[in-house]
């Protein structure tokens, strides 16, 4: 990414804290929330090509108009207990950044719900409790109708190689 | 007049770059003394159309100084100079001189006007009877230089085009700037003047014969008329000997006799109008072969053909149940989605081949680099490319330039001997550099060979033991010693040369290659030469592929790691303790490499040897059995880069999209056969703890 380009992504992401959108969705009981202007693309689950030898919440490669995404179980990814993929499963390909590049990732979760519209005042930090989720993944929580929503650091979620891991803090 | 010209700008330096690419590949081709004429003329008209450029453009150190090399080649053209081999050294700087020039003005910046008068005085030594003498020319046609031009004055035929007092310009007023200059004669041309009542009022009927007389320089000439340049007919030619008058018209390409016969035919007028538009349109039409394109729109481009590839697939699947009482449509519908499969597929070729481009873009800048460096260092050499068709990805051939041009210079400075020498040596006195491009087990293999004097092993380790890189004792193999030659700061070389010497660079050399996923290897032969050998990955390359099955799953091995596919017997095969299993194949014993268990694939339909196909793999110059349940056909793949947006895969070296849009992944061969010898180390440890 050229840093012009990454210059307008971070003008983005200011704009970002104030005015919010999120993409939630849902993970058994609970519901979470992604930036929506990560979401690149929302497609039903189809069939995807294993990679051998892969951690077992990677569940392949899929063709996103010749491209290769990887697909992630987000429920295997946080430790919540696999269900069998439905016709309500979708993949949710959301565009990840680290501090050199910027990469697309599917991740595989129960069902799209709705697109929140909260102001950044709203967003509530997170309680230390000992959630399904580890904490470390959350970057605030939100309420909508009653129900909590947990809003999820895409990029601290899906950097998951040890090459990665000590990604700025600062990105979103 | 407020056109902005900088808009055009962008097309000149575009132009004007490919002018020189063809001024300098020309002068390479041209022998001296034995020059074809149309060689020369085409080198002429680049450098006309430079200057016309540069002039209409404002850039007039451009524009002067390509006029100097146009007078050389104006008379090489017309056989009144010899060419030879001094000529066109000189030509051949100037053209790097004019590059750096335009460079430094694309970029506004400025030019380094000292060199550019350094080599203008260098042409016009060239040009100052310092050359030959012409065969043929003899006495009477003296060559035509600057200083003849501007003292006679100028024969000038205008002939404004019906249009031209449209435009905003009045030909009255150019010929009076004219008769500012000096003394002016003209004859005004009424022939083409209607009758009253067929008299358009703003339509130009009226053209001149123009003679000026005085010291007049053409460019203050073609200043008058860089207005109307395009809105008129022009001749200018210098009022010097009759015999060697030489025509130009202002921005036209036209040869002397074509321009003298349009002045010899002033009725002819339309004829003469358009023909000059035709003779305009021949060069831009030749050069238009070519287009540039944003790497990433044809990136979209093929990921876009990519999802048509499987829409129709989905389609013709579809097609398959289509079921119709009625007769003819279901038919029809075959046809039609045939139809679209066949041109589906020949789109998506066409459209991968874009990116694909052979690496001769690379390889043409060496003659010229090898023809310059053999005359600096006294060296006679003879450069022999082979290879280049071989298409390598655009990202390859851009990031690979730099280091072969390196690894070039080091061949013919360190490698190659000086004449005595080779003769002593017992070599032809014309060392043979080499440059090869070729596919070679998946990968794309760059060679660099010279028949010179090797690398000096002991030369190397003494330096290297010197610099305290190796201990005394190093017990290294030859190998590994010219390894060496890659440590950062490392130069054997007694004297420091400009052109390679330094010690930096051999390091940067193979971070570059490394950079883009290859490799570099070094064989060196002693008194026989050396050889430089670059393997490159073949990113987003079109590779050669058989499709294999195990269990559910569809892999692609490249074929060009296939050595061939057996079925094995059971009376093959060998299970030696701890080591695995091996199987003859006529007298070798090779590994058996179970693809459902390096991978750990569920189901696998063949567990036993004698149910599936073991495919003969090489990898790493080694050979093992790739034990998989079943091939399938064999089809052209395109590479795609599963690091991108995942990361390295043991044993897989990139992915592939299949007809039906699926996602295959393509097998890394020498990853693995690691693969599996270490599997099999992990499976011991695990064991043992």
């Amino acid at each position: 990414m050229s840093e012009q380009a990454a210059k307008s992504e971070n003008a983005d992401d200011n704009k970002d804290q104030v005015n919010n959108e999120y993409l939630t969705f849902i993970l058994g009981a609970e519901a979470y929330g992604v930036d929506i202007l990560r979401v690149q693309e929302i497609r039903g689950w189809e069939m995807v090509t294993r990679i051998p030898n892969s951690p077992s919440y990677v569940r392949g490669v899929l063709n996103l108009r010749g491209a290769i995404v990887p697909v992630f179980d987000l429920r295997e990814r946080i430790a919540l207990d696999p269900i069998e993929y439905s016709k309500e499963t979708v993949v949710i390909v959301l565009r990840v950044k680290n501090r050199t590049s910027e990469r697309s990732m599917g991740i595989v979760v129960d069902a799209v719900s709705d697109v929140l519209n909260t102001g950044a005042d709203s967003i509530r930090n997170t309680p230390e409790f000992g959630h399904a989720i580890a904490t470390e993944y959350i970057c605030g929580l939100v309420e909508s109708d009653g129900k909590m929503v947990m809003l999820l650091d895409v990029d601290r979620l899906l950097n998951y190689d040890a090459e990665i891991e000590n990604i700025d803090v600062d990105v979103a | 007049m407020s056109i902005d010209m900088k808009q055009f700008h962008q097309v000149f330096f575009e132009e004007s770059f490919e002018g020189l690419d063809i001024m300098e590949s020309g002068l390479l081709n041209m022998d001296p003394g034995a020059a074809d004429p149309e060689e020369i003329n085409s080198i002429f008209r680049a450098a006309h159309s430079i200057k016309g450029g540069g002039g209409t453009f404002g850039f007039n150190h451009i524009s002067s100084f390509t006029h100097v090399m146009e007078t050389l080649l104006d008379e090489m053209r017309d056989g009144r100079r010899q060419v030879t081999t001094e000529a066109m050294n000189v030509l051949l700087q100037s053209v790097d001189v004019l590059r750096d020039m335009l460079t430094a003005t694309s970029d506004g910046a400025d030019h380094d006007e000292e060199r550019a008068t350094l080599q203008q005085v260098e042409l016009n030594k060239i040009l100052n009877g310092e050359a030959t003498p012409s065969i043929e020319g003899g006495a009477e046609s003296t060559p035509v230089t600057e200083d003849a031009d501007q003292h006679l004055g100028w024969h000038i035929v205008f002939r404004p085009l019906s249009h031209m007092l449209r435009t905003g310009n009045d030909s009255l007023r150019i010929i009076r700037e004219l008769d500012s200059f000096g003394d002016l004669k003209l004859t005004c041309d009424l022939s083409a003047l209607p009758l009253l009542d067929e008299y358009e009022a703003e339509d130009s009927y009226l053209s001149w014969d123009i003679y000026l007389h005085g010291d007049i320089s053409r460019d203050t000439i073609d200043e008058v008329f860089s207005w109307v340049d395009d809105d008129c007919e022009l001749a200018i030619m210098p009022l010097v000997n009759e015999a060697a008058q030489v025509v130009e018209t202002a921005a036209a390409t036209q040869s002397p006799e074509e321009k003298l016969d349009l002045v010899d035919k002033p009725d002819d007028k339309r004829a003469g109008g358009d023909r000059r538009a035709n003779e305009r349109r021949k060069p831009a039409t030749a050069g238009a072969s070519s287009i540039r394109v944003d790497i990433n729109k044809i990136d979209t481009l093929i990921n876009m053909v990519g999802e048509l590839v499987i829409t129709q697939s989905m389609l013709s699947m579809l097609g398959e149940d289509v079921e119709d009482k009625a007769g003819d449509r279901e038919e029809r519908t075959r046809d039609g989605l045939e139809q679209l499969e066949r041109h589906t597929r020949e789109l998506q070729e066409s459209v991968m081949q874009i990116r694909m481009v052979p690496i001769s873009f690379t390889f043409s800048r060496f003659p010229r680099l090898v023809h310059d460096l053999s005359s600096k260092m006294g060296k006679k050499i003879e450069l022999e490319m082979t290879g280049e068709n071989t298409e390598v990805d655009k990202t390859v051939i851009e990031k690979i330039g730099d280091p072969l041009v390196h690894l070039v210079r080091n061949s013919l400075d360190h490698g190659l001997e000086m004449p005595d020498e080779r003769i002593a040596a017992g070599k032809p006195e014309t060392g043979i550099v080499q440059l090869n491009a070729f596919h070679k087990g998946g990968n794309i293999v760059l060679e660099i060979r010279d028949d010179g004097r090797g690398l000096n092993r002991d030369k190397i380790l003494s330096k290297a033991i010197e610099k305290g890189i190796v201990p005394e004792d190093h017990g290294l193999s030859d190998r590994q010693i010219y390894e060496l030659i890659f440590m950062p700061g490392f130069s054997t070389a007694d004297v420091v040369s400009d052109v390679s010497g330094r010690g930096v660079g051999m390091d940067v050399v193979r971070r570059n290659i490394n950079e883009l996923g290859g490799g570099i290897e070094i064989e060196s032969t002693p008194g026989k030469g050396s050889a430089i050998i670059i393997r490159l990955p073949l990113t987003l390359a079109i590779l050669d592929g058989q499709t294999v099955v195990v269990g559910n799953e569809t892999y692609i091995v490249p074929l060009v790691s296939i050595v061939e596919s057996i079925q094995v017997r059971g009376d093959q095969i060998n299970r030696v303790v701890g080591q695995g299993e091996t199987f003859k194949l006529r007298d070798e014993y090779l590994p058996v490499v179970r693809l459902h268990e390096v991978f750990d694939i569920a189901d696998p339909k063949a567990k036993e040897l004698d149910e599936g196909l073991l495919v003969v793999v090489e990898g790493e110059g080694r050979n093992c059995g790739l034990f998989v349940d079943d091939l399938l056909g064999q089809q052209q793949v395109v590479i795609k880069s599963l690091e991108a947006n995942y990361g390295k895969v043991d044993g897989i070296s990139g992915a592939t999209i299949l007809g039906d849009g699926s996602v295959a992944l393509i097998l890394d061969i020498q990853g693995l056969m690691r693969l599996a010898r270490d599997g099999k180390l992990d499976a011991d440890i695990q064991q043992i703890a």
